[in-house]
């Protein structure tokens, strides 16, 4: 890691008000970092879907089971890893919401989201045994090196 | 992070009456899409199929409430209905747009219009 990067790392319970917890935290680093409003949008969203499937499909919504958020700044990038402790999935199984077939589907829409949302995306098997969704949102020049806020100096392991 | 808020209002129109939602806050997991479900389900089960969402204050929706929103128009088609959306805020239309549903909804910017347009 460079001087420069930090890293904020918290363990969720599965649980409904985690999904807005993470997207608050989430938020609050990219304002800080210094992303516009709409990307703050994009980034909060996209976390968001990230920890909806992390409770329903990975976790299937067992309390027992934990989900793990963390985000990686750099001068460059703000990279989130959203884990759950399911079996896994790989993306090429998931259904195109955009196909005809699928348009009426009620759910299936957080990957493509996401992957709309930020500028990289992927999904590999994670080390806590379940899916790993690795989602990165480049900041802006202007907005380099501005990573010195309580929230994003923030770096102990934390339970929600 | 505010909630969702919801009130019904029925208006006449040519063909029968109109249930409208005024929906304001947040439709998302959790609350927000179980109170939508909640609403849309209430009006089915009080005969009433000929249903307007006013999205006019709804600021946020995330997959889930996108799947709500697809949910109530499926419930309401399954019983010969009409569910559709009016006044879309640019979030909830840029979203629409994204995932192919504008495809599927009919959407209005004018009520009365939209009260017009139900068969």
């Amino acid at each position: 890691m460079t001087p420069q990067a930090k890293h904020l790392e918290v363990i969720l319970d599965t649980h409904v008000e985690s999904v807005n917890l993470a997207e608050e935290m989430c938020l609050r680093v990219a304002e800080a970092v210094g992303f516009s409003e709409d990307e703050c949008y994009r980034i909060g969203m996209s976390v968001r879907e990230g920890v909806i499937n992390a409770f329903h499909y990975g976790n299937q919504e067992k309390p027992d089971k934990k989900i793990h958020l963390a985000v990686d700044l750099t001068k460059e990038t703000m990279t989130i890893h959203v884990m759950d402790e399911g079996k896994g999935f790989r993306l090429e199984d998931v259904p195109d919401p955009l196909a005809e077939e699928n348009l009426l589907s009620t759910s299936g829409r957080g990957i493509f989201l996401m992957r709309t949302f930020m500028d990289q995306f992927n999904v590999v098997p994670g080390r806590t045994g379940g899916a790993e969704i690795i989602m990165v949102k480049k900041i802006p020049p202007s907005s380099n090196g501005n990573h010195g806020s309580p929230e994003s100096n923030a770096t102990p392991k934390q339970e929600a | 992070m505010a909630s969702l808020f919801a009130t019904c209002r029925e208006v006449g129109s040519d063909n029968g009456s109109v249930a409208i939602v005024d929906l304001s806050g947040r439709i998302s997991l959790g609350e927000g899409s179980a109170l939508l479900r909640k609403t849309v389900r209430d009006l089915l089960d009080a005969g009433q199929t000929r249903i307007l969402l006013n999205l006019g204050d709804v600021n946020y929706i995330d997959s889930s409430g996108i799947g709500e929103l697809v949910s109530g128009f499926t419930a309401v088609r399954n019983r010969s209905g009409e569910l559709k959306l009016l006044n879309l805020t640019k979030k909830v239309n840029d979203l629409l747009q994204l995932t192919k549903l504008f495809t599927v909804f009919d959407v209005y910017s004018d009520e009365g219009t939209a009260i017009r347009s139900f068969r």
